[in-house]
């Protein structure tokens, strides 16, 4: 147990509902694997969840994004316990596949999904979830018939680069993955065996909201205080919260959240500058986080937050949340014809990481980043343009670059005018 | 609590001012490693505290403060630490009626009301046990962070009426400390921000205002940190003393320097 109450008292009160219930002594190092019998630790023995890796830095237990390059950005990966909050971009284009994506790694890792949508059926979404990508081995074990004749050529021996051969290969994608960080092609579909192997909640508003309200008003508006219920009910039912501590194989729940504070919510913070409910929104992110802080889950928020009038909820949602990534994607503004920008499709923002457990986060050097959706897969790189050394031609080289590349050391850069002389 | 920082403001856990409410700020960075500082040097201080915590949750704090030296859960159980933890009670509050008014009451309340339940919880976390002997040197108040309360409904006035009353009980009535934290929203207009943050600097002894750096980002500065004195009940004929330093935050300490004098650029 001890792994695992590492991180998840680092996440929440789930490791120390386990140590309330055996009264061992706490401490900060824990040495990881299953304690000599010297302890009374009647807790369940070191389990590791599919799916999940503890951090580097704070032994924090992570999951992955469904993007590597954004866990890579991360620090790792989004915390279990936390809330990564997107801000949409303008078309609402790009930000529904960061949304896919998590949901597709959690299908993939087997975790349990919680979709919650005001616009679409959480079925529908599902159904238009990415399909993880495979290396040819593991595709001719996944459908064996149809890709039957295709087998003598992945089995033939390596001849030249026969280093290549002793590497371990990709493992294969099956119903459960226990790697973390999944590459997935954007123009394909998840197979729908995966789907019906998954196990997955959905919280439709328009059909959740036909019911009259029996609870007593607060100022949030009946669709968040439904969610807020629902979310809690399935915590509390599926024993996410640790209060079951006999159960063998613990699991975690991915909750997704479309399009928040947008009207189709019953939220007005997109419409009016000083609406009649405006601390419904930063309520409901409040005691969202609560119930996370509790329980063995991640939350994705997607948020329009370009609709919204009033600037300073924006600032308030964003201290309320843990991870905040903005996206701004180029159709439509001048950025568009810029060459700078030619082979990319928008910029993406890391506005906020997290400190948990530490003084300092994992925030990396790199600050302007920019993603392009290929035709298969999503990629975000760091924006730098290296030009070719000249008098005439202006350089400029992105601030992290200028440390590692030698450009200083360069002599024939070092005094361009001695170059003057010699030419 | 960090060494360099006692340095910089002249303190120790012994010999620390008595009836003081000390201000903290951030503004464009996080400010909460002043929060960890003030608590682990009042709870090394012998001082019993009260955390109103509403920010993160209580392991946070607590493997926070064992990088520091403290440990919150030993502090919890002899009682020296009276912890609210924000998160998990607003879970409580929300989701099933209390026969009795929690602190947190407002968040059920549909208009904003006021903080009397959360004041009368400090009062009585804070008020002196008739035991005998004194166990503890001095009550405080520590609070982390006051925005928060805003953003759940509050007004600014609401959350002002709430600090004069804690300040007049534990810092006049019983001779004890306050720490508050607010975070300053800057060039963003929150006018109910801005009015909570004028109203309680205007009150507070010291402010330690934690900024980022004018120029962006940078790995080897974290931010610069402002330190006022101020003398809210005389009449300020003298000018306020006031320093400014740059600081870098480690793993388990905080380096402070002068402007400028950053070890990466020496």
């Amino acid at each position: 147990m001890a792994a695992v109450a590492t991180c998840g008292s680092g996440a929440g009160t789930t490791g120390s509902a386990v140590a309330t219930a055996s009264k061992s002594n706490v401490t900060s190092f824990q040495r990881r694997g299953p304690r000599a019998s010297g302890t009374n630790d009647s807790g369940p023995r070191l389990v590791s969840i599919a799916g999940t890796r503890p951090s580097v830095r704070n032994g924090q237990l992570l999951v992955s994004t469904g993007l590597p390059a954004l866990d890579q950005l991360l620090g790792g990966g989004l915390a279990i316990g936390t809330v990564l909050l997107i801000e949409e971009d303008k078309y609402n284009i790009y930000s529904p596949l960061l949304f896919k994506c998590f949901l597709a790694e959690g299908i993939v890792n087997g975790h349990t999904l919680l979709v919650a949508s005001a616009k679409e059926d959480p079925a529908n979404i599902l159904q238009e979830l990415p399909a993880p990508l495979l290396d040819d081995n593991s595709k001719k074990e996944f459908d064996e018939d149809v890709y039957n004749h295709k087998t003598p050529e992945s089995n033939i021996k390596m001849k030249i680069a026969w280093r290549y051969q002793l590497l371990p290969k990709m493992e294969q994608i099956g119903p459960v993955s226990s790697r973390f960080g999944h590459y997935y092609d954007a123009s394909k579909r998840i197979p729908q065996e995966l789907i019906e192997a998954s196990n997955w909640h959905g919280f439709f508003l328009p059909e959740k909201i036909s019911s009259t309200l029996k609870v007593e008003p607060c100022s949030l508006t009946p669709g968040y205080i439904k969610l807020l219920q629902f979310i809690q009910n399935i915590i509390y039912e599926e024993r996410f919260d640790g209060s079951n501590p006999q159960k063998k194989q613990r699991n975690v729940l991915r909750i997704g959240i479309q399009n928040l504070g947008s009207p189709l919510w019953g939220d007005d913070i997109c419409c009016a500058e000083n609406g009649s409910n405006s601390h419904s929104l930063t309520k409901f992110l409040y005691v969202l986080r609560g119930l996370l802080r509790t329980s063995l889950s991640a939350c994705i928020i997607t948020m329009p937050t370009h609709l919204i009038q009033n600037k300073a909820i924006i600032a308030r949602i964003t201290n309320l949340s843990d991870t905040v990534i903005g996206l701004e994607s180029f159709i439509g503004s001048e950025r568009e014809t810029n060459p700078l920008y030619k082979d990319y499709h928008g910029l993406i923002h890391i506005r906020q990481i997290p400190r948990l457990n530490n003084l300092i986060c994992d925030e990396s050097d790199v600050k302007d980043l920019a993603f392009k959706l290929k035709r298969k897969l999503f990629t975000i790189e760091c924006i730098t343009k290296l030009r070719s050394y000249g008098l005439s031609q202006k350089y400029f080289l992105s601030h992290h670059l200028q440390k590692n590349c030698s450009v200083r050391k360069n002599p024939c850069f070092k005094q361009p005018h001695t170059l003057k002389k010699i030419y | 609590m960090f060494v360099e920082l006692n340095n910089l403001l002249n303190t120790t856990p012994d010999r620390a001012e008595q009836g003081k409410l000390t201000l903290l700020c951030d503004a464009k960075t996080d400010g909460s490693f002043l929060v960890h500082h003030f608590l682990s040097f009042y709870l090394k201080a012998n001082c019993k505290v009260c955390f109103v915590a509403l920010f993160q949750s209580f392991s946070h704090y607590n493997i926070v403060g064992q990088k520091l030296g403290v440990n919150l859960t030993v502090a919890r159980e002899r009682g020296q630490l009276v912890f609210l933890e924000g998160l998990k009670s607003s879970v409580d509050v929300f989701f099933q009626t209390q026969e009795e008014p929690h602190p947190l009451q407002f968040l059920r309340e549909a208009n904003a009301g006021n903080l009397k339940p959360l004041f009368e919880f400090v009062r009585e976390a804070l008020k002196p046990v008739d035991s005998g002997e004194a166990r503890w040197t001095y009550p405080v108040l520590l609070v982390d962070d006051l925005s928060v309360l805003l953003s759940l409904g509050m007004g600014a006035v609401a959350v002002l009426d709430f600090i004069h009353y804690c300040r007049a009980t534990v810092c006049w009535e019983l001779k004890g400390n306050m720490v508050i934290l607010v975070h300053d929203s800057g060039d963003v207009e929150d006018e109910e921000n801005d009015i909570l943050l004028n109203g309680v600097s205007h009150q507070s002894h010291l402010i330690l205002r934690a900024e980022g750096l004018a120029t962006g980002f940078c790995r080897d500065v974290h931010g610069q940190l402002r330190i006022l004195w101020r003398r809210p009940s005389q009449p300020t004929a003298q000018r306020d003393q006031s320093l400014t330093y740059q600081y870098k935050i480690q793993d388990k300490s905080v380096s402070f320097f002068a402007k400028g004098m950053s070890p990466a650029v020496l």
